[in-house]
This record gives C-alpha cells, sequence and structure tokens, in this order.
C-alpha cells in the first residue's frame, strides 16, 4: 500500500506555496521584459516561463514524494 | 544618443532607442523604472517600476520594516544587503543611514519599539518589549530600540537572546519571506538596469536560425 503521508505533508504546507506566486509571477514578467521590447511578447514570455517554473516545482515535489515513497 | 535595431523574420524591426545608456543604467539603478522612463519606453518602465517596488515594499512589509538593514558586526553580518538588497536602489539606502546613525550605539531614526533591559547579555535576561498597553511601572533608563530598516540593536551574541533572535522569534517566517522578497526585488532591478543599458535581449533572426540548426543537429545524434 502506498504511503500518502509525505504527499500529505508536502501539500499540507500548500498556504507557504502562496508566497510564491506572487514571486513567480513578478520573476516571469521581469525576465520576458528582458528578453523583448512589445507588451504583447513580454505577456506571451512571461506565460510560458509561469508554466515552466510551476511545472518545474510539480516535478521536484514528485520526485520528492516518490523519493519519500521508496526510502 | 544609441539606437539599437532588432531585425525581425515578419513585420516592422524592433528599433530601441537607449539615450545615454550610462544616465539610464544610473537612472535605473536609482529608481527602479526611471532608466526607462528616460529612454522613453514608459510600458517597460512602469512594468518594472510596479514589479521591482511592489515586491521590496512587500517584503519589508513581511518583515514589519526591519529585514532591510546593512550590518558589519561581528556574529551580524548582513550579507544579503549589499549583495542584493542594496540594488532596489533609492529606496533601500535609508538602511545605509541608518546603520551610519547606529554605528557607535546612537538611537536610529524612525524608532519602532522599545526593549529592556539594555545590557541582557550581562544579566542573562530575555528581552522585554514596551508595549502602550504593557508599560513598566519604573521606565528603564537605557533600552534598545528597534529602528526601521535599523540593524537589530544591543550586541550581537548567538549565545543570549539578542534582538536579532527576537526578531526571529517574533515575526517567524515573515522575517524570512520578508528577506527572500527583498533581495529578490534587487535581482529583478539588476535585470532591468541591464535592460536599460543594453536594450533587450531580442534573438535576431540570425540567431534564432543558428539555435534551430544546432538544435536539429543535437537531435540527429
Amino acid at each position: 500500500m502506498i504511503d500518502l503521508s509525505l504527499l500529505f505533508a508536502l501539500t499540507g504546507s500548500v498556504p507557504n506555496l502562496y508566497y510564491a506566486a506572487p514571486l513567480v509571477v513578478v520573476i516571469s514578467l521581469v525576465y520576458g521584459a528582458t528578453r523583448h521590447e512589445h507588451p504583447a511578447e513580454i505577456i506571451k514570455h512571461s506565460l510560458r516561463s509561469i508554466i515552466w517554473v510551476v511545472g518545474f516545482m510539480a516535478v521536484i515535489m514528485a520526485v520528492i514524494w516518490v523519493a519519500g515513497v521508496m526510502i | 544618443m544609441s539606437e539599437i535595431v532588432y531585425p525581425q523574420e515578419q513585420g516592422e524591426p524592433v528599433v530601441v532607442n537607449l539615450g545615454n545608456p550610462y544616465v539610464a543604467a544610473v537612472l535605473a539603478w536609482l529608481i527602479p523604472g526611471a532608466g526607462h522612463f528616460y529612454q522613453l519606453r514608459f510600458a517597460k518602465g512602469l512594468l518594472f517600476m510596479l514589479c521591482v517596488l511592489v515586491t521590496y515594499f512587500v517584503g519589508l512589509g513581511l518583515g514589519h520594516g526591519r529585514v532591510v538593514y546593512a550590518s558589519n558586526r561581528p556574529n551580524d553580518f548582513r550579507w544579503q544587503y549589499p549583495l542584493f538588497q542594496i540594488h532596489c536602489g533609492a529606496v533601500a539606502l535609508p538602511a545605509l543611514v541608518q546603520a551610519y546613525k547606529t554605528k557607535d550605539g546612537d538611537d536610529p531614526y524612525f524608532v519602532l519599539c522599545e526593549r529592556y533591559p539594555a545590557k541582557y547579555s550581562e544579566a542573562d535576561l530575555s528581552l522585554k518589549r514596551i508595549e502602550e498597553d504593557n508599560k513598566p511601572a519604573v521606565m528603564p533608563k537605557n533600552t534598545l530600540k528597534d529602528g526601521f530598516m535599523a540593524p537589530p540593536p544591543g550586541i550581537a551574541d548567538p549565545a543570549h537572546q539578542d534582538v536579532l533572535a527576537r526578531w526571529h522569534f517574533d515575526y517567524k517566517h515573515f522575517f524570512e519571506m520578508g528577506t527572500l522578497y527583498t533581495m529578490i526585488a534587487g535581482v529583478l532591478n539588476l535585470l532591468a538596469v541591464y535592460d536599460a543599458f543594453c536594450g533587450p535581449a531580442i534573438l535576431t533572426a540570425d540567431q534564432r536560425e543558428r539555435l534551430e540548426s544546432k538544435k536539429k543537429g543535437q537531435d540527429q545524434i
């Protein structure tokens, strides 16, 4: 049987992840702005960056969970 | 006046007028977004200004006005300030004024609260904060005063409960989050300075083609 306690422990700190949301948005916007000049392109680039960062965080969380289950 | 033209595969080339890049960079460092306003790039200037200043002030608020301070004392070298926070520009400079004011033990400007006993490490007593509704019967002669953007008063001693330890205890994760937010605001402003000095790092058609051919080569391998 899969032990979900680590997953609950990880997701239990979700309110703390709220602090990351504005940071992800501003970092993506500023990074996008250093790569483009037109607002539409900046926003497009920022949205791609947000998806990439959130996906990366999700993968790290999944790796920690899998490692916790295996150990 | 320097002007950069980025040729595009389709449509008009992107033209960026940097004005005097050195003036723009100094302005951008001093006031986030000001370098872009000087270059008449208002949309990007506003974006940088909002992103950097909102992040900075949210961080400062989370840390109750104490997370941005300059200190080079034994046991309290605040490396976050010279490496990151100072790059927010003028809004981070009051920390230098406060550090200069308090370096010989003087009280800071803009006192946020007072604590006693001042010689807590000698008596090994824990610090008490003087509140409006919790004033001691006899006001202590010497108190330690927390100042807005000032270093923690009193000596920094890891063996005792110093003021910095009280800040961490009182504000818990908000102190760390405030520090992180203000550090990130500084890094973001460095990116804005780069953009004001060099222009955006837009890929030209040639560079894009080279990257794509490189990618294709890797795929084939």
